[in-house]
Parts: C-alpha cells; structure tokens; sequence
C-alpha cells in the first residue's frame, strides 16, 4: 500500500498530511510534485490544503492546470482513491472530478475553528470504519468554503448518496447556526458517483491526535486504509 | 488586438463581496445605490497578426476554459477597436 501527497506550488498541508499517514496510519508514503506525472505504484492520493498558485484568479483554479492534475483523472478514472483536503476539494471541483464549487464564506471572513460534522453515509470507503450519524469534531481552515451547486446537481447528490459530511451541532442536529460558511444544505464534504474520489473542507489531517484537541479524524484515514486493503 | 473578458456571478449566486461594498457605501452616505454585485476584468492581447474573428475565438475560449468557472460564473467578450 501506498499513499501520495500532491504538492503544489502555496500547498502548506502537504506535511501535516505526510506525518498523519506515516506516523498515525503506518503507511508508506511519498510527497509527489506537481509536475510528476507518473503515478504508477499508488493506491491513494491526497491532495492537500493550502493556497495553490496564491488562490489566484479562484481557489483551485490554477492548480488543475498542472501537469499532474490529468494524471490524477486518470488515477480516480481507475477507481484509485483520490482524497481532496480544503484546498483539495476546491481543486477537485475545479478539475470537474467532483460536482459543484466553492464560493466566499457568507460572513467574508476566514474562519479557522473546531467544527461538528455529521457523517451521512457510511457506505463511502472513507466513512467505513466510523458510525452513520457519528458527530465529528475537525478544524476547518478557509475563506472559500460555502458550497454551492444547481438543484439537478443537489438532487443527485442527494440520491446518490454523495452527501458525506454535514456541519451540525454538538448533538449532531443539522441547523443554519452550526453552518460555518453558508454552504448549500450544510454541505462539509461530497464523493464521487463511485464514491473513490471525496473532498471535504474540514481538515482530518489536523484531528488525529489528542494532543491537537482531537483524534476524531483518523476515522476517515483509517477507512481508507481498510478500502484499499479491500482492493 | 486586445480583448476584454468580463467574468460575473451567475444571479442568485451570493455575493458577499459586492454585500460588503454596498454595505460600506450605504455608511458612506450613498442612499440611491440599490445593489454591488463584484466580478472580475481581464484584457487580453491576442497577436497582432490575428483577424478579429481569430482573437474573439481565442478570448471566449480561455474565457470559458480558464477565466471563468461556468458553475457559477457567466462571461463576455468584447474586442477593442
């Protein structure tokens, strides 16, 4: 088993991801530049948090111009797990890997706090390991996390069951106050139709020990242990 | 010849931006301003030898392709001169 981290020029959660992997997974795992583009030998790749390209133009969209990013559509067109973290999903979206996009906080500012989430489907090789309904306590780090999509795109998620992560209150109850950034339906994280690739805003890397205030993360890292072991 | 690319929300995508503007204008003391909506300005210069049919054709498509995110972005072309 093997894991990647994309590094791209201003990502800056490329290490915490490596440490979490290596030290708190047990895995094997590179840091992979973003103009690499052979990803043969990896089962996982995670595409980090930061500011890619300064967050010029928009958040991510830089980014999927780089050499790797077609490497990394063929990666997920395979079924191999791609895992975008902040940055990442706002990357992912942009790439069209996963639907829908990532606007400016509501409140304008940058938040960056402990968040609840709710996982909503346990069925995702990311969730596996942890209980439907389960409230999670992550950070979340951004300016541009309100997430928003066109209703066909929303239902569909919905149905598909693409919805994986919600913010919620401590008791896991879905309200606009538990909401950070305005985003459609409380919406904190989306897979893929075939669920391999996931992007989320909340960063799980910095949740995996309770020296940081929670552990509440390894969950999802230890599900995609298990997933791709499954493999 | 030089193209100018106009990128703006799609409507009903908020826009906190333009909110805050129109906030700090009403404290400014503007009353008659109803609504800001922020969006983004490019000029592009397309090489000289180009037709003007060739530069709108290279505009729109980095427009469409980069400049813009079409799930909530609209765009317009103009050519100058």
């Amino acid at each position: 088993m093997k894991f990647g981290v994309v590094v791209f020029p201003g990502s800056n959660c490329d290490h915490d991801a490596y440490h979490v992997i290596s030290k708190h997974v047990g895995q094997p795992v590179d840091f992979i530049w973003h103009r690499q583009t052979d990803l043969s030998g990896y089962d996982a790749l995670i595409i980090p948090g930061g500011f890619s390209y300064g967050d010029y133009l928009r958040a991510g969209a830089l980014a999927r111009f780089s050499p790797v990013m077609q490497s990394v559509k063929n990666f997920a067109a395979e079924g191999k797990f791609v895992f975008g973290i902040c940055n990442g999903f706002q990357i992912l979206c942009e790439a069209g890997l996963l639907p829908g996009a990532l606007i400016r906080n509501a409140g304008l500012h940058f938040i960056c706090r402990h968040v609840n989430i709710r996982v909503e489907n346990k069925n995702t090789p990311y969730t596996s390991q942890i209980d439907e309904g389960t409230v999670l306590s992550i950070p979340i780090a951004h300016a541009e996390g309100n997430y928003v999509c066109d209703d066909p795109t929303f239902n569909a998620l919905e149905e598909n069951g693409q919805i994986v992560f919600r913010y919620c209150e401590d008791d896991g109850e879905i309200t606009a106050e538990a909401n950070p950034n305005g985003a459609r339906s409380n919406i904190a994280g989306i897979c893929s139709p075939d669920r391999n690739v996931l992007g989320m805003m909340p960063h799980p890397e910095r949740a995996c020990e309770e020296l940081l205030g929670s552990n509440d993360g390894l969950g999802i890292f230890r599900s995609l242990t298990a997933a791709i072991q499954a493999n | 010849m030089k193209a100018k690319v106009f990128v703006t929300l799609k409507p009903g995508v908020l826009d906190p931006q333009g909110k805050a503007i129109h906030h700090s204008a009403e404290l400014l003391g503007f009353g008659n301003i109803a609504d800001v909506r922020q969006g983004k300005y490019f000029e592009v210069e397309v090489n000289g030898g180009a037709t003007a049919e060739e530069a709108r054709e290279a505009a729109e498509r980095l427009a469409k392709d980069v400049l813009a995110n079409p799930v909530i972005e609209d765009y317009k072309v103009e050519l100058e001169g």
